[in-house]
């Protein structure tokens, strides 16, 4: 729906006879000329557009190469904003987010970083102060598991007027990846972490020196994980290369990169990122504090903000996902809340992953108002805008979770509206 | 039934033998002799968090006067003459405007630790040469910032003594996370 690649004379299957080679003019033209400047007079049968083959079956097609990349008549990106960028949720398939578009936020930019000079220091309230490079930690018996991450900041624009924009725009802070390291528990058993250590400084190695306070609850230390993993190599740049912390289903920033430093102590250190920011503001004047885990949450991700639609079938996708453990339900409304139908639940379904849900639709030509809601494995069910705002008000910023409503208009276009 | 014993033999010696490997594998993760002892000066040099409490303060000292020269030269671009007109965040006022409808979160009206400041400037700031401020030149700017938010008087020089003992207003602003808050 916002590809704008696939018009009829790319994808067709008839070519016309003259527009081919000669088998003569085939073979002696050779590999080599592969690697010229497309001309239509060589190739004959090329697109004038686009210079693809019209019919890729009688061209010999490109050599491997060392490092990948996809089509070049994809054109998916990072949508990129000041200190950030998002991920394009609508244009993904399954659960897994490319590392390429998974979305940044960083603090003060990202990082250059040498592996081999990098080194993670653990000191505090152990033992045994101990420092590991990069090597040595990929040495330690490893653990790999898929994790959503998710800015806190992300869908903040909820809170406000409703913006005409699309779904990345509104809530791609969100992206899922296969993340491998150490496990944390391990690292602290080789330091031999004291009794009295209850929470954790994480400290990257930026130019911002982001550092949060952990608590090293039963959770965090069965789950967390000093990734130098992501998508089966190493941590793009953006994700923290040569090393992050991964804490399945906690705020974004929590998840340090660049790390460079564990300190142990017995209470919360306090710095500015969980006191000034990441705390959230409530009507009363007070604000949450060290609200870490991230709701459940789900968005229809197709049709979504700013595509076109015309009569007729389509499949309602979208994803789901929960920082407190497996998504178990979602049901979408397509008649505007009249009428509310369990949506299939995609495998593979994991927790604290993004989880895709689908729902076949017929688009009749009326206006209409299609959303989604989700439900966790601990039965919490994604709130209302309405509840969300009358408990939290709109000063918050960040944790915004409530459900999202796409308005169909009758000439097909679809936006965002608060319904 | 000797063989039915044979079984149940074997089953228990093969129980035994997957307990024994587990508990080894386990043994193993902790037991990698990888990674080596952090020097005293290599912890030093890398520990420069503040806590609340004021430890992690170095020696030092600065007071407002000095802080109003410094801010001027190298904070003043982005947080505008006195720290209220930006572009970058605003550092001075908003007292008493976070349950109003326009709440301005600022070092005065907003953070709870004196310390967190220091902690901020130190490692982060300022943002084109972070990590470039001295002690000293650290102390005079957080004394000029909590001045110019109505914290200290103007003659107060902050040292590693004084700063965590300056209370500030917002001290008691924040409630542990209380979700799920929302039926």
């Amino acid at each position: 729906m916002s590809r704008n690649t696939g018009d009829e004379k790319k994808t067709s299957n008839h070519v016309p006879r003259s527009a081919l080679p000669t088998r003569r003019q085939f073979l002696t033209s050779g590999v080599s000329l592969l690697a010229m400047s497309a001309s239509s007079t060589l190739f004959g049968a090329q697109d004038e557009e686009t210079r693809a083959p019209i019919d890729p079956m009688r061209v010999p097609g490109l050599s491997p190469r060392p490092y990948g990349e996809r089509s070049r008549f994809e054109r998916q990106t990072r949508l990129v904003a000041g200190t950030f960028s998002t991920t394009p949720l609508q244009d993904l398939q399954g659960i897994m987010t490319p590392s390429a578009l998974h979305f940044e936020r960083h603090h003060n930019g990202v990082p250059t970083i040498d592996p081999t000079r990098h080194r993670l220091l653990i000191h505090g309230l152990i033992d045994r102060p101990m420092v590991f490079t990069v090597e040595e930690l990929m040495r330690f018996p490893s653990t790999s598991r898929l994790a959503f991450l998710e800015c806190s900041g992300n869908s903040r624009d909820g809170w406000g007027e409703a913006q005409d924009v699309t779904v990345q725009a509104l809530h791609g802070l969100t992206s899922t990846s296969e993340w491998t390291g150490v496990k944390l528990s391990t690292l602290l058993d080789k330091v031999q972490k004291q009794r009295d250590a209850t929470w954790m400084l994480a400290e990257g190695g930026d130019a911002a020196g982001l550092a949060r306070s952990v608590p090293l609850t039963d959770d965090v230390l069965n789950n967390a994980i000093v990734c130098y993993g992501q998508n089966g190599e190493a941590l793009r740049p953006e994700q923290g290369y040569p090393l992050r912390l991964l804490l399945p289903g906690f705020e974004g920033n929590i998840n340090v990169k660049w790390l460079r430093r564990l300190k142990l102590g017995s209470a919360p250190f306090m710095t500015r990122w969980e006191t000034a920011t990441y705390t959230d503001l409530m009507p009363d004047g007070t604000a949450y504090q060290f609200s870490l885990v991230m709701d459940a949450k789900s968005v229809i991700t197709k049709p979504s903000g700013q595509q076109q639609l015309q009569p007729g079938f389509y499949e309602i996708q979208g994803l789901a996902w929960s920082g407190r453990g497996r998504i178990t339900s979602v049901e979408v409304t397509s008649d505007a809340g009249r009428t509310w139908q369990e949506a299939r639940l995609q495998e593979p379904v994991l927790p604290t992953c993004h989880t895709r849900f689908r729902l076949p639709w017929r688009w009749d030509g009326r206006e209409t108002i299609i959303q989604s809601r989700c439900t966790d494995e601990t039965g919490y069910r994604q709130p209302t805008r309405d509840a969300l705002i009358n408990v939290r008000g709109v000063r918050s910023i960040y944790h915004y979770n409530a459900i999202q409503s796409w308005k169909i208009q009758r000439n097909g276009f679809v936006s965002n509206i608060y319904a | 039934m000797h063989k039915s014993l044979l079984v149940t033999a074997g089953v228990i010696g093969l129980a035994f033998l997957m307990t024994t490997a587990v508990w080894s594998a386990d043994q193993h993760d902790s037991a990698v002799d990888l990674g080596r002892s952090a020097t005293d000066e290599e912890i030093r040099a890398w520990d420069i968090d503040v806590a609340p409490d004021g430890q992690g303060l170095p020696p030092g000292h600065g007071t407002v006067a000095q802080g109003a020269q410094i801010y001027a030269m190298r904070c003043a671009g982005c947080h505008g003459p006195t720290g209220r007109e930006g572009p970058q965040n605003v550092l001075v006022g908003g007292h008493k405007s976070l349950q109003t409808v326009k709440p301005l979160k600022t070092i005065g009206s907003y953070w709870p630790y004196a310390t967190t400041v220091y902690d901020y400037l130190r490692r982060a700031m300022p943002a084109n040469a972070p990590q470039s401020l001295t002690p000293n030149e650290l102390y005079a700017l957080v004394a000029w910032l909590l001045y110019q938010n109505g914290i200290i008087a103007e003659n107060v020089e902050l040292d590693h003594d004084s700063l965590p003992r300056v209370e500030m207003p917002n001290r008691n602003g924040f409630r542990l996370d209380p979700r799920p808050d929302v039926r």
